[in-house]
């Protein structure tokens, strides 16, 4: 996978998270994933197309989604309720968006669908194009959640 | 001039982030804040009471923000309310469209409460 894909949501990550939920995650080293097991709790997953086409994911773990929601909406939240699976959704839609504007200035230009979230222990994660995905995992003061990214130049 | 005072129509798909606004315009002084879930339930509602300004998402389903925007500036009676932009991408052909439909302004998520303060400002120092 072309690396300007990986750094983009990398940094996409990255921004999200500290501006909308004051968390610095801490990114560890990429690697490839080979199944559709879901490595967190709840995910979120968009699909894109255009200039490159693929999926991102971002799976969360219980207590770090239940931290990144209650810094987000300034209010204790204490299980996994709707508002979480709201707030999944919102944040895969803005990482994609910050990853895609990134890549629109490397010549990308990449449109996205509505995220859809998925929930429940060994749930799946299934890429619209298949084949093997690369995750990038964090790690915050409130537990793991990785980004998985399955994208590929339209053009190769 | 500064207002403090006027009411805000918050227009989003997500409720986390009709919350997350909510929350952050709260936080810049403002409290008087009306909500819509999609473009749809916000033009009823812009008909149904009078609202000084409008901050809505780009990406909704049944009716977008770009849409939403039209149907405002097409409206005699709305059709001078600031309307304010909020979309997770500020990709070059969505800001051109937006221009081209008379949007006020536009912020890119993520953002702070002190960014979505100074666009509000600009705005309203136009009017």
């Amino acid at each position: 996978m072309d690396v300007r894909f990986v750094n983009a949501f990398l940094e996409g990550t990255l921004n999200v998270l500290k501006t909308m939920a004051f968390i610095e995650p801490r990114p560890g080293k990429p690697y490839l994933k080979q199944d559709n097991i879901a490595v967190g709790d709840i995910s979120g997953i968009i699909g894109m197309t255009g200039a490159a086409r693929g999926s991102l994911a971002l799976s969360f773990s219980g207590s770090c989604i239940l931290r990144v929601v209650s810094n987000m909406l300034g209010e204790e939240i204490t299980d996994l309720n709707a508002d979480i699976q709201d707030a999944v959704g919102e944040i895969t839609n803005m990482i994609s968006g910050a990853a895609r504007k990134n890549l629109e200035a490397k010549g990308f230009n990449i449109t996205a669908a509505i995220p859809t979230v998925v929930f429940g222990s060994g749930h799946s994660i299934i890429h619209v194009m298949g084949g093997p995905s690369i995750i990038i995992p964090f790690e915050t003061d409130y537990g793991p959640f990785v980004v998985d990214i399955c994208i590929s130049d339209a053009k190769a | 001039m500064e207002n403090k005072a006027i009411k805000i129509l918050v227009v989003d798909d997500f409720a986390t982030m009709r919350k997350v606004v909510r929350n952050l315009l709260k936080q810049i002084g403002y409290e008087n804040i009306v909500e819509a879930e999609d473009g749809v339930s916000a033009l009823k509602l812009l008909k149904s009471q009078k609202v000084d300004f409008i901050v809505s998402d780009w990406n909704m389903p049944n009716m977008t923000g770009l849409d939403l925007l039209k149907a405002v500036r097409a409206d005699s009676e709305l059709s001078a309310t600031p309307f304010l932009m909020v979309t997770a991408e500020a990709l070059q052909d969505n800001v051109v469209a937006a221009v081209r439909a008379g949007v006020s302004n536009y912020i890119v998520k993520p953002f702070t409460a002190e960014t979505l303060n100074g666009k509000i400002q600009k705005i309203m120092e136009k009017i």
